[in-house]
């Protein structure tokens, strides 16, 4: 009955080393190294484009670059952000842990897992290639359309659109792939005893991410190919010449768009009680609720997508529909609010470094969460919409909600993965510096867009002229506080203090019963849940 | 380069910190509301933020509470539930969630309801239509019913481009001014109705509270009465291309009489333009007043020297277009010659003449063709383009 | 080594069908765009107006006016004048009007356009029927003509009551896309 020697074509003829182990390895961890190493080189170059952008808004005038290239670096800023930083990072985490969580040997389809990852750096390189072409005088640069790619306008663009649209073609095969090879792990590969409802947050926080990225993945892959046949082979889709229309594609970008974000948001949400309990040292409030409210957010976020372009026009029950289905998702979202504090209620709490991460999360995430309440609302939207204030909101959930909950992932599980601990004191001073410049950088951009200074745009009016200094300001504090997050990684993964094989005093799970680190084929002995 | 930049952050942070103070009034919210529409709109955002800020500190309270007192430093021993056991316990954990459904269907639900149906009601008593159409990157106006059925013209940034690039000492409305205000009686109930030639625009001034896309070959709309006298600025708010941050939106709400003799005085323009369409012009005459059209309208993608921005905003100096033939045998317009590419317009390039009197796209095209390092020598008298209408 | 063959073929048979969904997910992506034209027709979503209608037994509602206001826009690359002869009518729902658009060729050559019609409020749309339109179907005017183009409409009369008045707008595009 015992699997030991499973599914690991690697055994027989050992693996290899230098680079052909890392092209050629179907083990989870390699390839969830390689994820997590790729995620934070991207959130780098995504940092460092939006450095730049920072560094032009500082005053009022064009002082370093041009619009054009503006709008490339703010586009190319988000792609890389959400793409290539946020999600590879979640697939990362769910590499290393969920065999480890569920006591499997391996994923599911090692050779998937392969493939899946090494579509990233060249849909990576195809986004940012075309920065590079412009230097030498070919083409006109990255895409310059923003994120969202909004036809005309993207119709009308460079071929830095084709780029893109054929690095997102490469980037959503990738997280098919890897959304596959999640759902046949969690179902197929779970260790006896281990039920559906006994498996840790973290695999069904990724079963629901799972689920919605293959139900519209494919839907943003569609739009962007008729995209590229309305930009090409003379069809007309999006144009109103043709019969087509423009706001067609918004309803199927946002489609992909909205769940986009809870897909990003889930696996944190699926992590972040496992470390609250670990740090509280008591069990995990709720689990059954939290369970049902992910599944509830994760059906919402399928039918809300209109409320990210209520300016279009739309007929008056539309935009009521869209209206209250949004808000409908604070209710599952409070739910998860409250089981997360309930945890920590009563606990017996100690601030390491990923227990701070973890708690200034809830709190920046919390304000991201009742902003986009207030989002929600159709009239008021009017005035937020496009402008800094929903910047500010979107960075709440994507940066702290995002990055800053990955951040507690990554102290949480590092000392598992390397044999080692972190320097508190270095991960503790980057908690704050990020904690307090994060805030600084973008309150004072909800006061801009109540101002009404729209985003997107690369020089604005002298009286947003104050806000802007003190966000960029903050902004490089925040970016550069960064560095002593990679700082400690890279030192940790080289060496420090042994870690021990629970690393946390609190922790519990299968991951926990491992050495650190794990050895490259674990669970040779099939752990049992009773 | 660093040491300059962290001096310039240093004193950035300085002067803002005493400016903020002397702006407080306007910098902290929407700013002072002239349509009910916007009046409404800051109604329902102050009375969504009490109520989110009251969850955030009530929340963050408990967090805090529990941060301080649940220490293992301080020696507490960590409780075991996981969940509530007894059936009073389920009943409280439902109390939050009701508060929640409360809050976001009755409290927040009603009011944004109204809210809605008010934004929506373009339908009922309008006294007057305007038109607005977005194109890279002007917006273009046309009164189509009322006194003053039949204006129309085009808005332009006039923030001089030194300005920009930081050569000369920025202007009190830095990028937020331009050449025609629009005009619109304090107190009238004004359709606005949407549309593009190009790509998305958005028409956005934050005192009116209204915000509405404007698409390229479909028609959308809203409203606005301003019902207080003033002038209010705003911009366009959907990324359209390289100059997004630079067409802005300039309204003059002005009181019934003064809107009379605005109309008044652009019906008299109109007649004295259509008059100078019928004389014959000097070519000296027309490459001056050509000169003002194209700095106004031109300069922004074909640059004031005329150089353009190759690839997509071709040079025009020794270009074939702005140096071939207008008219051909017959006298008719030669297709894609320079006159149909200023008229009709193509691809990136609109279309001047719904907003250009025939005086101003007569002195245009031959300032461009005598001008900007072009020598062609042959003038456009406004009376072939009056001819084309 | 049963036990683990069986396994990996387990897994190999739910990747295929989780293939399938993702299949479905994609056809749904393109099932959308017709799906979404059906929509607009049908609730004016979009404030397009569906194709021209059929001449029925048409009460007139003698009791309203609407005010039908019409206004153009000819695209760059069209070398078309085209506006209406009048501004705007007022008319009684189920009353059947004739309105001219004026559309003159100001070049040389014979030029081709097609008109993209759409109506505001988008929830009068499914409300404003033609019978008679020049829409969607290509024109072409030979160099210097200049046409009378019709529109026989009638505004139905289930047009919501407060709709006080409706405008219709056509964008007129070049039928052949220019090429770059």
């Amino acid at each position: 009955m015992s699997y030991t020697t499973t599914a690991n074509h690697d055994e027989h003829h050992d693996h290899p080393t230098g680079i052909m182990r890392w092209l050629t390895t179907t083990n989870h961890k390699d390839i969830g190294t390689m994820y997590l190493t790729f995620s934070l080189i991207m959130f780098l170059v995504g940092g460092a484009m939006i450095l730049a952008v920072r560094a032009e808004l500082f005053q009022p005038g064009l002082q370093l670059m041009q619009p054009e290239f503006y709008n490339q670096l703010i586009g190319v800023h988000a792609l890389v952000m959400i793409f290539a930083a946020l999600m590879p990072a979640a697939t990362g985490f769910a590499n290393w842990m969920l065999p480890l969580q569920i006591g499997a040997p391996d994923m599911a389809l090692p050779r998937l897992n392969n493939w899946g990852f090494w579509l990233l750096p060249p849909a990576a390189i195809l986004l940012t290639l075309p920065f590079t072409l412009a230097m030498f005088g070919i083409g006109d640069g990255a895409i310059a359309t923003g994120w969202t790619f909004y036809a005309p306008l993207s119709i009308q663009g460079g071929m830095g659109v084709d780029f893109a649209i054929f690095s997102v073609h490469l980037l959503g095969i990738s997280s098919v792939l890897g959304s596959i090879n999640v759902i046949v792990t969690i179902l197929n590969m779970r260790t006896p005893g281990m039920t559906l409802m006994k498996m840790p947050m973290f695999a069904w926080s990724w079963l629901v991410t799972a689920f919605l990225l293959i139900a519209t993945i494919p839907v943003l892959a569609g739009a962007v190919t008729m995209l590229l046949t309305d930009r090409h082979f003379g069809t007309h889709f999006f144009d109103a010449a043709g019969g087509g229309d423009p706001i067609l594609f918004q309803h199927l970008f946002w489609f992909f768009g909205h769940p986009e974000v809870y897909i990003v948001l889930l696996p944190i949400w699926g992590f972040m009680p496992q470390i609250l309990q670990t740090f509280s040292r008591k069990p995990m409030y709720g689990y059954k609720a939290q369970v049902i409210s992910l599944w509830a957010i994760g059906a919402l976020a399928l039918v809300v997508w209109a409320h990210h372009f209520f300016t279009v026009g739309m007929p008056v029950p539309a935009l009521l529909y869209f209206m209250y289905s949004t808000m409908a998702i604070s209710l599952p979202l409070a739910v998860l609010f409250f089981c997360w504090i309930a945890t920590i209620w009563k606990g017996s709490l100690s601030f390491e470094t990923p227990m701070l991460f973890a708690i200034g999360w809830i709190v920046l995430f919390g304000i991201g969460g009742l902003t986009g309440l207030v989002l929600a609302d159709v009239a008021a939207d009017a005035q937020y919409h496009h402008s800094y204030f929903v910047v500010a909101h979107f960075h709440y959930t994507l940066f702290a909600g995002g990055m800053m909950g990955v951040m507690a992932g990554v102290y949480y599980w590092l000392p598992k993965m390397t044999g080692h601990m972190f320097s508190e004191r270095l991960g503790k001073l980057h908690f704050w510096l990020t904690a307090i410049s994060f805030n600084l950088t973008f309150i004072p951009q909800f006061f801009l867009g109540l101002a009404g200074m729209p985003r997107r745009i690369p020089d604005y009016a002298l009286q947003f002229a104050e806000f802007n200094a003190i966000s960029t300001v903050a902004a490089f504090v925040l970016g550069l506080s960064q560095l002593i997050f990679v700082y400690n990684i890279v030192s940790c993964v080289r060496g420090g203090k042994k870690a021990t094989d629970r690393v946390w005093e609190g922790a519990e799970g299968l991951e926990w019963t491992l050495p650190s680190p794990p050895p490259y084929h674990s669970f040779t002995e099939q752990p049992i849940v009773k | 380069m660093v040491m300059h930049f962290l001096k310039k952050a240093v004193l950035g942070v300085m002067m803002t910190m005493i400016s903020l103070v002397a702006h407080a009034e306007y910098t902290w919210n929407f700013p002072m509301p002239a349509t009910p529409m916007a009046a409404d709109t800051l109604h329902v955002h102050n009375k969504f933020m009490v109520i989110v800020m009251i969850i955030f500190v009530v929340v963050l309270a408990i967090m805090i509470y529990s941060i301080v007192n649940h220490r293992k430093s301080k020696g507490y021993k960590a409780a075991t539930f996981s969940g509530p056991s007894t059936k009073s316990q389920v009943l409280w954990t439902l109390v939050p969630f009701a508060i929640l459904m409360y809050i976001d269907f009755i409290l927040m639900g009603i009011p944004a309801y109204h809210s809605i149906v008010m934004m929506e009601d373009t339908k009922t008593n309008a006294d007057m239509v305007i038109k607005v159409t977005g194109s890279q990157w002007r917006w273009q106006y046309e009164y189509l019913d009322g006194e003053a059925q039949g204006i129309k013209f085009v808005s332009n940034l006039t923030t001089p481009q030194d300005q920009i690039d930081n050569q000369a000492d920025k202007g009190k409305d830095y990028l937020l001014e331009v050449d025609n205000h629009l005009v619109v009686p304090v107190g009238k109930k004004v359709r606005v109705l949407l549309t593009a030639t190009d790509v998305i625009h958005n028409w956005w001034v934050p005192a009116f509270g209204s915000a509405r896309d404007a698409i390229p070959g479909f028609l959308r709309e809203t409203w606005v009465r301003v019902d207080v006298p003033g002038t209010y600025r705003g911009q366009c708010k959907e990324l359209c291309g390289k100059g997004h941050g630079f067409m802005p939106i300039v309204v003059d709400a002005v009181s019934a009489e003064d809107y009379t003799k605005w109309v008044a005085d652009q019906k008299t323009k109109l007649a004295a333009a259509s008059a100078g369409a019928d004389k014959t012009w000097t070519k000296e005459d027309l490459v001056a007043h050509g000169k003002e059209v194209y700095v106004k309208n031109c300069a922004v993608c074909h640059q004031a020297n005329g150089q353009g921005l190759p690839p997509t905003f071709p040079a025009l100096t020794g270009s074939k277009i702005a140096q071939g033939p207008i008219f051909d045998a017959g006298g008719k317009l030669l297709k894609d010659s320079h006159l149909d590419r200023v008229f009709n317009g193509k691809g990136v390039m609109p279309a001047w003449k719904g907003v250009l009197n025939d005086t101003d796209i007569a002195a245009v095209v031959t300032y461009e063709r005598n001008a900007l390092g072009n020598s062609v020598g042959d003038v456009l008298q406004p009376a072939q383009v009056k001819a084309l209408r | 080594m049963s036990n683990n063959d069986a396994r990996e073929q387990a897994n190999k048979k739910l990747g295929f069908k989780l293939l399938w969904i993702v299949g479905a997910a994609l056809l749904f992506g393109f099932a959308l765009v017709p799906l979404y034209n059906v929509l607009c027709t049908m609730t004016g979503l979009n404030g397009k107006t569906n194709a021209t209608a059929d001449v029925t037994s048409n009460k007139v509602d003698e009791t309203r006016l609407v005010t039908v206001e019409f206004t153009s826009n000819v695209m760059p690359g069209l070398g078309w004048n085209f506006y209406p002869e009048q501004p705007s009518i007022k008319v009684h729902p189920g009353q059947i009007e004739t309105v001219n658009f004026v559309a003159k060729n100001n070049t040389n050559e014979t030029v081709a356009g097609q008109a993209v019609p759409s109506v505001s409020p988008g929830l009068a749309s499914p409300h404003f029927k033609k019978i008679e339109c020049f829409c969607f179907i290509r024109q072409e005017l030979k160099a210097g003509e200049t046409k009378l183009m019709p529109l026989r409409f009638y505004v139905s009369t289930d047009l919501p009551t407060d709709v006080k008045a409706v405008t219709l707008s056509y964008a007129f595009y070049s039928a052949v896309k220019p090429s770059n």
